[in-house]
């Protein structure tokens, strides 16, 4: 079992996982992002590969994006920075992305770049399921990855248990359809996050779009094993030039 | 169940395969988000387009409301000056002033069969926005466009024809501030509005089954030119058909039904902006590469890392990154030759037709005339050109090249 599945094994609830933007705000931010992270309690990181058109985020992780590549942020400088970075991080951690930018990479080179460097997944949102199960499953598992799917209110029963089959590491589980970065009402979650668990889904849940402080993390907690905060943070980022204390403010917000 | 062979179907010219694919281009490249309704779409579109009640529908606001069938006139002061038979295909003439109401009205009006009350749509030039504003003005409904703040300056008559036919126009401010980003606004509202809302996407982009949709409803010109030429000539055949891409759905739709004469040689013409090498270019075919671009695989303009790069050209309608993967097929398998035209040679061209026959292109369309100083043209040659839009919109640009 990996460090995904031994955080969900070892702790049942309120897991908090954060997203950023990798090369924001500073083309060098990653690393101290990340030690900030895991010093100020997240359990999990999901880091973000800029790109120029993310069809599924709103304008705050749209522009770290784009701030990010103009801060000269790539997939091989980002691999670089990675470069041991597992002598200093034990949090699982993902990587978030679009499609293009990976294959431009060479999708099977990328797996195993980042599988060597100890990452532990992948969320890549515009990677539909059939082209999953046509050509990109074996590469991702042959370099014995995780891979998350999102789900949303919408996805009907016996789509959500086909995901599910396929995922590793957890699900996520998109809090309504919607781009990240909007504001929710959270009442409809505990019904939603209710349903998923009647299906007796083989992964855990994580919550993710729409959380972002005390209150939105502990509701959509409270039903699902975690939540994702990625907008949020990113603000926070945006707003400081320390990423330390920026990262310590915001965790203190949250928990 | 889908059965895994259908994948070895490559599909057709004409057709995608079961799963979107034209060749090696296409698919349906999008997050969970929009998955239920563009799965909507792909289970009922074939079924209602020809739906005798929709068809009849349709075929009826063609006529009476747009003004089809749209003239083939044959240009001879033009033919002169080129040695050849030049037709050209006036969709110009067409109710809004350009071919993208053929394919407004299709998906309004199926929008309407699945129950929509809001109808969404990107915007270049403003043609598509403003025969989306149009249809949704005649049919009572809800309309939002997304145009690039760019886009909204350089083509400020169809921003306040829109305003005027009731539309919401909204600036899209991301990135580089036009087709592309307009575009990136429409799919993210449709994915914050998933229940009421259709996205009319104007061109053969996006994922499947917009391409093979708006093809479809586009195919209505090479349906006319056949009769027409066969009225006019003896033979539903050209020898050439020209029209110019950004997307490509004008190309699309006078292409589709001489896709599979291979006697007809097709030319598509794309931006050069300022030339192909400038950095200031549409040229998808010369500098683009195999890329995922809004829900599907196709040529995109991208930097070697994946990022797309920021198009130009003079027209706002062909300033676009990506072609329709209909068309990355007919461009990788020779089955359509793809030339390209500077700003200067589209304006150049516009003022020439403007001058010899007495009709103002669009900068567009002016794009694919530029083409005919490269085409080898002998005469008797038939040669059908897609005049896809009036040139009203560009007045400011035009009156700026004549000082």
């Amino acid at each position: 079992m990996g460090r995904i599945g031994n955080l969900f094994e070892r702790k049942k609830d309120s897991i908090l996982s954060i997203y950023f933007t990798a090369g924001f705000p500073e083309l060098t931010s990653t690393l101290p992002i990340m030690k900030a992270l895991q010093k100020f309690g997240a359990d999990m990181i999901e880091l973000g590969i800029p790109y120029s058109d993310p069809l599924a985020d709103g304008p705050v992780i749209q522009a770290s994006g784009s701030k990010a590549i103009a801060n000269g942020m790539t997939i091989p400088k980002l691999l670089d920075q990675l470069r041991g970075f597992r002598t200093e991080i034990g949090l699982p951690t993902l990587m978030m992305g679009y499609l293009n930018p990976i294959i431009q990479f060479g999708f099977e080179k990328f797996c195993k770049a980042i599988s060597g460097l100890g990452i532990d997944g992948l969320i890549i949102p515009d990677l539909p399921l059939h082209e999953f199960e046509e050509y990109f499953e074996t590469l991702i598992k042959k370099f014995e990855l995780d891979f998350v799917f999102l789900v949303t209110p919408e996805t009907p029963d016996n789509r959500l248990l086909k995901l599910d089959g396929l995922s590793s590491g957890f699900l996520y589980a998109v809090s309504s359809s919607s781009i990240t970065g909007r504001d929710k009402n959270f009442d409809s979650v505990e019904n939603y996050v209710k349903r998923l668990k009647e299906l007796k889904l083989r992964n855990p849940i994580m919550v993710g779009f729409g959380v972002k402080d005390r209150e939105t993390f502990s509701s959509a907690a409270k039903y699902a094993n975690g939540a994702i905060v990625g907008t949020a943070f990113v603000n926070q980022l945006g707003k400081s030039d320390n990423v330390e204390e920026a990262t310590r403010v915001f965790m203190q917000n949250i928990r | 169940m889908i059965s895994k062979s259908f994948r070895l179907n490559k599909g057709t010219y004409t057709q995608p395969n079961i799963f979107g694919y034209y060749g090696n281009f296409g698919g349906a490249f999008i997050p969970e988000m929009l998955h239920r309704n563009v799965e909507e779409l792909r289970e009922n579109y074939i079924n209602i387009i020809y739906d005798h009640s929709f068809q009849e529908e349709y075929k009826s606001l063609l006529k009476n409301y747009v003004g089809r069938p749209s003239p083939l006139y044959f240009a001879k002061r033009i033919s002169a000056h080129y040695r050849s038979k030049i037709y050209l295909k006036r969709e110009d003439l067409n109710h809004t002033g350009a071919h993208k109401i053929n394919n407004a009205i299709g998906q309004v009006l199926l929008a309407n069969r699945l129950g929509k009350r809001r109808i969404i749509a990107e915007t270049g030039a403003g043609q598509h926005g403003v025969a989306t504003a149009t249809v949704c003005a005649l049919m009572g409904l809800e309309c939002v466009v997304f145009m690039g703040v760019k886009d909204i300056e350089r083509q400020a008559p169809n921003v306040a024809r829109m305003r005027m036919l009731g539309a919401t126009v909204v600036p899209a401010t991301s990135g580089s501030q036009t087709l592309k980003d307009a575009t990136n606004e429409a799919i993210r509202d449709w994915i914050n509005n998933p229940d009421d809302t259709h996205y009319v996407i104007g061109s053969v982009v996006g994922p499947h089954p917009y391409p093979d949709m708006v093809a479809r409803f586009q195919s209505i010109i090479s349906e006319e030119v056949r009769q027409q030429l066969f009225e006019q000539t003896g033979s539903e055949l050209p020898n050439l058909v020209v029209a110019c891409v950004g997307g490509g759905s004008n190309a699309a739709g006078i292409f589709y039904h001489f896709l599979d004469e291979p006697s007809v040689e097709l030319v598509a013409v794309e931006a050069a902006g300022l030339g192909i090498r400038s950095g200031k270019s549409a040229a998808t075919t010369k500098l683009g590469t195999t890329g995922i671009l809004h829900g599907s695989k196709s040529l995109v303009m991208q930097t070697e890392d994946g990022q797309v790069v920021e198009p130009h050209s003079i027209s706002a309608g062909l300033d676009y990154p990506g072609i329709g993967p209909m068309h990355a097929h007919l461009f990788e398998s020779g089955r359509a030759k793809f030339l390209s035209a500077t700003d200067d040679e589209a304006l150049q061209s516009a003022l020439e037709l403007t001058r010899l026959e007495g009709i103002i292109p669009a900068l567009e369309s002016a794009h694919a005339l530029a083409a005919l100083n490269q085409l080898q043209l002998r005469d008797d040659q038939v040669l059908v050109l897609c005049l896809s839009g009036r040139g009203d919109k560009d007045l400011d640009t035009y009156m700026k090249t004549l000082k």
